[in-house]
């Protein structure tokens, strides 16, 4: 534990001896003789500067590395799930308005999570009664027209058939919103694919924006359908003019 | 010292120098609400700050429906060219932030909260997430 704080405390070091005037000979050059010998408990009040100046007794050369070799050169991750707006990145702090607004996790209590998006499913929300949106501005006794009426879509992928369930959309939306700008009503007369959605076409309108997001983990809300067991996946015709052996 | 302790020592070295570069080297990130819009048409160029609208919140109270069916907001951020001057004619969000159905709209410092020079933008957008385009199947 007292070893763990201090060599971060040490690389607090590292970093500074990094970024300075050893970098241009091609290697780092580090002076850990006198760390090795410090009592544990000597951490707490560790200065880190002091230890950049520590007795030369061992040095450590450790190569440049170019910075292209990053363990994960593209990965976004999300840090921080539904942070407080004075702390997001988009709100100004130097606005008093901003610590007025609502946090989004204190909205969040007692709503079912899920594990994208706002991390809240808002179906079950609505369907549970955890929450009672209007439907009219003003009126708050209206009611949604709901239509229960799934669309089922087979895809020639391996991944399962899409299933459109009308319910769930029209707890939310009127007609209007998708039918026609968005979708012709008439089963088979849109063309739809992963490309248009992630760009924000068709399903992708609404979902990757407000709507539960396109990631690995939200695939099968959409593909929910599963292929019959013996379902195999159409072999393209370049293999079937050239079988491999 | 035995080499084992050694090597995991380094280890949090490491750990230690990347939490330090996370925290304090490399620039802020942004990690706003997923579906948090920024609206900045003219906010900027009329010297005040741009607008950040929360659906989550929003959405709580009230169906989708009611915005973009019956109010007439496009799906399309910034593309409703929404001024102070539609608001207190009672249109966009003024037909709500009236001090009726929710506070009305002297409240500036509540609608006009974003970080000046943020552009309209919708947070957390699966395009804005794909590293490369995405994939276009063969025309036949
Ligand atoms: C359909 C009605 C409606 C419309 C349209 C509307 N709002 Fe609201 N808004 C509300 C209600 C209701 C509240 C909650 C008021 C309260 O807490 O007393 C609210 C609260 C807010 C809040 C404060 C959230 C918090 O953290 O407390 C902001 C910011 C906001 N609205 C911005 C906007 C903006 C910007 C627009 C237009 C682009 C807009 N609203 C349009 C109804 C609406
Ligand atoms: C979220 C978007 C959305 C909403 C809202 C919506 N629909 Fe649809 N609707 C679709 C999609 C997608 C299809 C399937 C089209 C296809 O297969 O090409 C469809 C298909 C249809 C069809 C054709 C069914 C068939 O068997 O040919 C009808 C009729 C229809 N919708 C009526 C409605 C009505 C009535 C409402 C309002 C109560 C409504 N829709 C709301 C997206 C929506
Ligand atoms: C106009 C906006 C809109 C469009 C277009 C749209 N959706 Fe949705 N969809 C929603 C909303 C709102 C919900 C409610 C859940 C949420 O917000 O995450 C939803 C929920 C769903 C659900 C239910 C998930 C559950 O937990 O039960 C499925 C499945 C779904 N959408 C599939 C689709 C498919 C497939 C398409 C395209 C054919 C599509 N949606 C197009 C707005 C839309
Ligand atoms: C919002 C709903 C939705 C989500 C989420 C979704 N898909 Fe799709 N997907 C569709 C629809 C609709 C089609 C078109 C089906 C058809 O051909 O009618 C499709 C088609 C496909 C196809 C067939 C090729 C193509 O582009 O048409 C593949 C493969 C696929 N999806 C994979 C995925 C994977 C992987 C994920 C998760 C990262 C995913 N989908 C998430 C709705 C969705
Ligand atoms: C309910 C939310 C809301 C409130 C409250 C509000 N605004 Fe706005 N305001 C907006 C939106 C949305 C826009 C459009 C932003 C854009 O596109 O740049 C806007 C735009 C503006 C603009 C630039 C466009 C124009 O109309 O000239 C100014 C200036 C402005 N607001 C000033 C104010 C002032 C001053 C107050 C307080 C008296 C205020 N706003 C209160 C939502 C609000
Ligand atoms: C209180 C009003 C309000 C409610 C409720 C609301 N929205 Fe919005 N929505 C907005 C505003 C404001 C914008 C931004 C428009 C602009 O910048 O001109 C927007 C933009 C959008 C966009 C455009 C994204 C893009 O591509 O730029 C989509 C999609 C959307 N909303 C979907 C939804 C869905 C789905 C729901 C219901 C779960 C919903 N909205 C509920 C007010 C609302």
């Amino acid at each position: 534990m007292k070893l763990r704080s201090k060599s971060v405390f040490l690389g607090f070091a590292l970093t500074l001896a990094i970024s300075g005037p050893a970098c241009s000979q091609g290697f780092v050059e580090i002076h850990a003789g006198g760390v090795e010998d410090m009592p544990l408990d000597y951490a707490p009040e560790y200065n880190p500067v002091n230890e950049v100046a520590a007795p030369v007794e061992e040095v450590i050369r450790l190569a440049q590395v170019s910075g292209a070799n990053d363990f994960n050169r593209n990965l976004k991750k999300d840090k921080m799930r539904n942070p407080p707006p004075p702390e997001d990145g988009i709100h100004d702090t130097e606005n008093e308005g901003t610590f007025v607004l609502m946090p989004p996790l204190e909205a969040y209590e007692g709503l079912p999570p899920s594990d994208f998006g706002n991390y809240v499913d808002w179906v079950k929300a609505i369907d549970e009664k955890k929450i009672a949106p209007r439907w009219d501005r003003i009126d708050s006794s209206e009611e949604p027209f709901v239509m229960d009426m799934d669309i089922h879509r087979p895809v020639k992928a391996s991944v399962p058939d899409v299933v459109f369930p009308h319910r769930q959309h029209t707890e939310w939306l009127s007609c209007s919103n998708c039918h026609p700008a968005i979708f012709i009503p008439q089963k088979g007369a849109n063309q739809i694919n992963m490309s248009a959605i992630l760009l924000g076409q068709k399903c992708g309108v609404c979902h990757g924006k407000v709507s539960f997001p396109i990631t690995t983990k939200s695939c099968k809300k959409c593909h929910s359908k599963p292929k019959p067991a013996d379902w195999q996946p159409p072999l393209s015709e370049a293999t079937l003019k050239n079988p491999w052996r | 010292m035995s080499r084992v302790t050694k090597h995991s020592k380094w280890r949090y070295v490491l750990l230690g120098a990347m939490t330090w570069l996370a925290a304090f080297a490399l620039p802020q990130t942004v990690h706003a609400e997923y579906a948090d819009v920024v609206i900045n048409n003219y906010a900027d160029a009329a010297g005040i700050r741009p607008v950040v609208f929360p659906h989550w919140f929003h959405r709580i109270r009230f169906r989708c429906k009611v915005c973009h069916a019956d109010l007439g907001f496009q799906f399309k951020a910034g593309g409703n060219k929404i001024t102070m001057a539609k608001i207190i004619d009672g249109k966009f969000c003024g037909a709500c932030h009236n001090g009726e159905i929710a506070w009305s709209v002297e409240n500036c410092a509540m609608c006009h909260s974003g970080i000046p020079g943020t552009p309209t933008h919708f947070h957390g957008s699966t395009v804005q997430r794909l590293i490369a385009p995405a994939y276009k199947p063969v025309e036949k």
